[in-house]
């Protein structure tokens, strides 16, 4: 049900992730923010079991800030990344086990931008592309199809929702989408299908 | 006093945690040499949680398998259901909540007259669904909290925080049998406002008067003002709905209900947020809960505006719990309302929807007469 998907460009790195809270067949919210920032140039996007990814999410959030307030310089992304995964493994074989998804994009003044696929299981990989959930299936065949290594643009996102819109059963009516770049993380237009009506102040659409 | 008891207040006062409700053997004080000792460790006991400094820092959540693990399920004496309608949005003139009346056990109507609205403070309401035993149980331990931490601190929480308290309080239990869906209806005060006794404000001005400092030195009665049913001088309606459409209106661009939510942000104003013991967390401006609500959204999504007057508001939360309770067999009886505002909630008459169906009914009928004797 729920979506998540980075891709690496030459200098930034492009995440999105559907804003729908359902609970069970019901929408709670159809503008939910997944996406949870670590520093000013890391993002985590945080989806799976509902209490879960908050959790765990803001629990990261919170350990990478003390982090700098500790020793007055930031997480790298990489670093950052090493953490939750030691975190998520460490808890994978108690009890209580967190069952998130994630993915971990930054861009580190040294080594460029990153991007890391992280899982239930705690396995952690760099990859220029990533994308978690049932949309996954329909989308990563179009990157491997057209991502070139520092040559994705940009130009082809639409074709990335149009396939999920065309094929996916499941409607995804809307995405919150997020670049990261040298210069921080930045909000791009979030792609509603019916945004024209919601800024009239009607929230049916 | 009650309330102590339910506190342990006498045992332990210092300590809080669901932990404390188990057995002596998991007394976290004591070293155990499994338990590693990491201060930013999310699920262990803080080292920090021996000094009696007020706020429970261990409230980073003590072991959650110690509540799975301790607690064997109980057989139920009968099934439970989670029959309910309850819903909570906001608009231009505060937050409305309403929620019907009936506790339902399997096919049993075990109680017709539940209270599922109940206030946790004068500018805080919370509506139940879930288990009823369980959702008096955490409404009872929030109201705790939050007078506690009124207490300590000298001011009421936000909506915010304590819908992230409640969240962490139900942690533990994530995985066992509690079920509850708490949606968090309330009015956040700027800082110049306080928690007050009583909703009958007189003057509807006297928010920007009151000093912060008055609000702390004051050591006001903690219980909420009991409802009553106002209808407001029409004058004093205008001028709080013309006070919050003009605060909001600086808040955001567009629209309160603009893509950016600027209302969810903004520190003050009508507040809706739905914690349920999965561990969800969310913040909104409409949320219907229980088996009763797919019929609720409908009515809802179809007539909800930020700029429905306060009549308006009341008549469409009505009509979605009586179409709710019409068609849903688990929910049903009275329809219960409760709405709030910069002064804090007040309820209105519990209603019956019995007579509610058979007026429309006679009211259709008759319709239905008329044309019959038009086209005769």
């Amino acid at each position: 049900m729920e979506y998540l998907i980075g891709i690496q460009g030459p200098d930034f790195v492009l995440v999105a992730a559907d804003s729908v809270a359902a609970s069970s067949i019901i929408k709670m919210k159809d503008d939910h923010d997944k996406m949870f920032k670590l520093s000013d140039n890391i993002l985590l996007l945080c989806v799976g079991e509902a209490g879960d990814t908050v959790q765990f999410a803001e629990y990261i959030q919170k350990n990478v800030q003390l982090y700098k307030m500790r020793n007055g310089y930031e997480l790298s992304p990489t670093a950052a990344a090493n953490f939750t995964r030691k975190n998520l493994a460490d808890y994978l074989r108690s009890r209580t086990p967190y069952h998130v998804n994630l993915l971990l994009a930054g861009y580190d003044q040294a080594d460029g931008p990153a991007l890391f696929y992280m899982d239930h299981l705690s396995a952690l990989a760099k990859a220029p592309f990533a994308a978690h959930g049932y949309g996954a299936f329909l989308t990563l065949s179009i990157l491997d199809r057209y991502y070139k290594p520092g040559g994705w643009t940009g130009e082809q996102d639409a074709s990335l929702l149009s396939i999920l819109n065309k094929r996916f059963i499941l409607n995804l009516p809307s995405f919150n989408v997020r670049a990261i770049d040298k210069e921080g993380v930045h909000d791009l237009e979030k792609v509603f299908k019916h945004a024209y009506l919601r800024s009239r102040g009607d929230f049916r659409y | 006093m009650a309330l102590e008891d339910f506190c342990s207040f006498r045992n332990n006062p210092h300590l809080w945690t669901p932990a404390s409700l188990l057995p002596p053997l998991q007394n976290p004080a004591s070293s155990t040499p499994g338990i590693p000792k990491h201060n930013h460790s999310g699920r262990r006991r803080s080292e920090l949680s021996n000094k009696d400094d007020g706020p429970p820092l261990h409230l980073s959540l003590p072991p959650a398998s110690a509540a799975r693990c301790l607690m064997p399920t109980v057989r139920r004496p009968f099934p439970l259901t989670h029959g309910t309608t309850t819903l909570g949005f906001v608009f231009q003139g505060g937050v409305i909540a309403a929620a019907d009346t009936r506790a339902s056990a399997g096919g049993l109507v075990a109680c017709p007259e539940v209270h599922k609205i109940i206030p946790v403070h004068s500018h805080l309401v919370v509506t139940s669904s879930g288990s009823g035993a369980d959702c008096v149980l955490w409404a009872r331990a929030l109201e705790r909290e939050i007078r506690l931490y009124r207490l300590r601190h000298g001011r009421v929480l936000s909506v915010r925080g304590t819908a992230k308290l409640l969240a962490f309080m139900l942690h533990p239990f994530k995985g066992t049998d509690v079920c509850v869906a708490l949606t968090l209806c309330g009015w956040d005060q700027g800082p110049n406002g306080g928690p007050r006794d009583g909703v009958d404000q007189g003057s509807a001005g006297s928010s920007g008067d009151a000093t912060a400092t008055e609000a702390l030195i004051r050591i006001e009665g903690t219980s909420p003002a009991p409802g009553h049913v106002t209808q407001s001088p029409v004058s004093e309606q205008s001028g709080l709905s013309s006070s919050s459409s003009s605060s909001s209106s600086s808040s955001s661009s567009s629209s309160p209900y603009s893509i950016s939510s600027t209302s969810s942000t903004a520190r003050e104003g009508p507040k809706v947020i739905y914690v349920c013991s999965d561990g969800a967390r969310l913040q909104g401006e409409l949320f219907s809960v229980g088996s009763g609500s797919p019929y609720a959204y409908g009515i809802l999504d179809g007539g909800l505006r930020w700029t429905l007057s306060r009549e308006e508001a009341f008549s469409l939360a009505r009509e979605a719990v009586f179409r709710a309770t019409h068609r849903d067999a688990y929910s049903g009886n009275n329809v219960d309302l409760v709405y709030i505002t910069e002064k804090g909630w007040s309820r209105r008459d519990r209603e019956d929807l019995k007579e509610e169906y058979y007026t429309r009914k006679e009211e259709i009928g008759k319709i239905v007469e008329e044309r019959c004797r038009k086209t005769d």
